[in-house]
């Protein structure tokens, strides 16, 4: 029984420095772009339908509540069993835009009312600001689909650098 | 010791299960034989009407297993966010029908989608087997 609490406890310790680590830890005070994040569960079950959001998109209580309605996730079923629900929920709450210290998850976290639980990046006063020169009628192309297909004009969304040297609007 | 085993035990069937579509056809199979006693067998080619069959959401729109992805499982097919789906033929992607438990996952996605309910496993079955005859 020791020698099992102490694989327990050795486990838990790597797992927790390894989160740590992923988060960008303390070092990433300000940078500009969002630090690099993984999470195996979250990989596999949150890219089969659309691209990788970068848990430092939004905040806390929006990856809270949309991890409680997974089976009625924007009109889709994307439930999961319990333990890979819970896993991937803690790594996206750890890694939330209020847990990060970078400037676009601030800024981000800033433009939302603390009233509101936006389940959307695309319907975030941030993105709004950010993205009020392009038409609708462009984000409806054919090669787009629609503003949640970040990855269509930003090449390296999924690693959450959104920088203006990344970008390229597919005809 | 016993919750060690059972730390164990929940460790393990976190894990993904490796299949190959003929396990899996067996497991349908057994299925198949207990939900209808006069099962006679899979046949590809009701799967592949199955997988055609547009039918009207009560969403208002029409739907099929094509409609992601597209008449012909050779090809890539695309989700309603514009993400790209691999090819379903196995021929064409081995990665296809080699887990069991994201089989499962998407056949009860899927189902409830197209069908809002879930499949049997006679049209797992045909399904699967339709995928397999694909050259
Ligand atoms: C079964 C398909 C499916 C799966 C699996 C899925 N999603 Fe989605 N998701 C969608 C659809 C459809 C949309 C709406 C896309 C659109 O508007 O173009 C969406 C939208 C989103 C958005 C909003 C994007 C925006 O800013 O407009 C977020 C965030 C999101 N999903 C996160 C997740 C996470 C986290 C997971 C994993 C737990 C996940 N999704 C798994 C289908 C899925
Ligand atoms: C139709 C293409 C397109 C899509 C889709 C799109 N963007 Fe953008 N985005 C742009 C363009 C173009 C700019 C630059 C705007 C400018 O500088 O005036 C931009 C700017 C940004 C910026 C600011 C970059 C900076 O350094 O100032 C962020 C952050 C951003 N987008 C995030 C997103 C996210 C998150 C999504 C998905 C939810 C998304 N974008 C979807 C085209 C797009
Ligand atoms: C709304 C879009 C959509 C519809 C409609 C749809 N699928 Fe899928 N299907 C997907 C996506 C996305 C995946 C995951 C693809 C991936 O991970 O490569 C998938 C995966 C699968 C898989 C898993 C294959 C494997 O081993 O990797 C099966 C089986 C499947 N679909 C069967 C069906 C059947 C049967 C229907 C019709 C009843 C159907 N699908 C309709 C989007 C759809």
């Amino acid at each position: 029984m020791k020698k099992w609490l102490q694989f327990l406890v050795v486990m838990t310790s790597i797992t927790a420095t390894s989160a740590l680590l992923a988060s960008g830890g303390f070092s990433d005070n300000g940078a500009r772009q969002m630090p690099a994040v993984a999470n195996a569960k979250w990989k596999a079950e949150c890219s089969g339908c659309h691209m990788l959001y970068h848990p430092g998109l939004l905040p806390e209580r929006s990856w809270h509540k949309m991890m409680a309605g997974l089976d009625k996730h924007f009109g889709e079923n994307a439930s999961l069993d319990q333990a890979t629900r819970d896993e991937i929920a803690k790594f996206l709450a750890l890694n939330s835009a209020d847990k990060q210290d970078n400037r676009r998850s601030n800024r981000i976290n800033q433009s939302i009312p603390a009233a509101t639980t936006p389940l959307r990046i695309s319907e975030t006063r941030y993105f709004t600001s950010k993205h009020d020169e392009i038409a609708a009628s462009t984000f409806k192309r054919k090669s787009i689909g629609s503003a949640a297909n970040c990855a269509a004009c930003h090449q390296a969304a999924e690693k959450g650098d959104f920088s203006e040297s990344q970008i390229k609007i597919p005809r | 010791m016993r919750s060690a085993f059972l730390i164990m035990a929940l460790l393990l069937s976190s894990q993904a299960y490796a299949a190959t579509p003929s396990a899996l056809l067996k497991q349908y199979e057994l299925q198949a034989k207990q939900e209808n006693a006069a099962f006679a067998g899979f046949s590809a080619a009701k799967g592949e009407r199955f997988f055609h069959a547009e039918r009207l959401h009560s969403d208002g729109k029409k739907v099929s297993c094509a409609t992601c992805h597209t008449a012909d499982p050779r090809n890539p097919g695309k989700t309603r966010a514009s993400k790209v789906i691999d090819a379903m033929a196995v021929n064409v992607n081995p990665q296809r029908l080699s887990d069991e438990a994201k089989v499962e996952k998407w056949f009860g996605r899927n189902c409830k989608d197209v069908l809002e309910r879930h499949c049997t496993a006679q049209e797992k079955g045909d399904f699967i087997s339709y995928l397999l005859s694909i050259k």
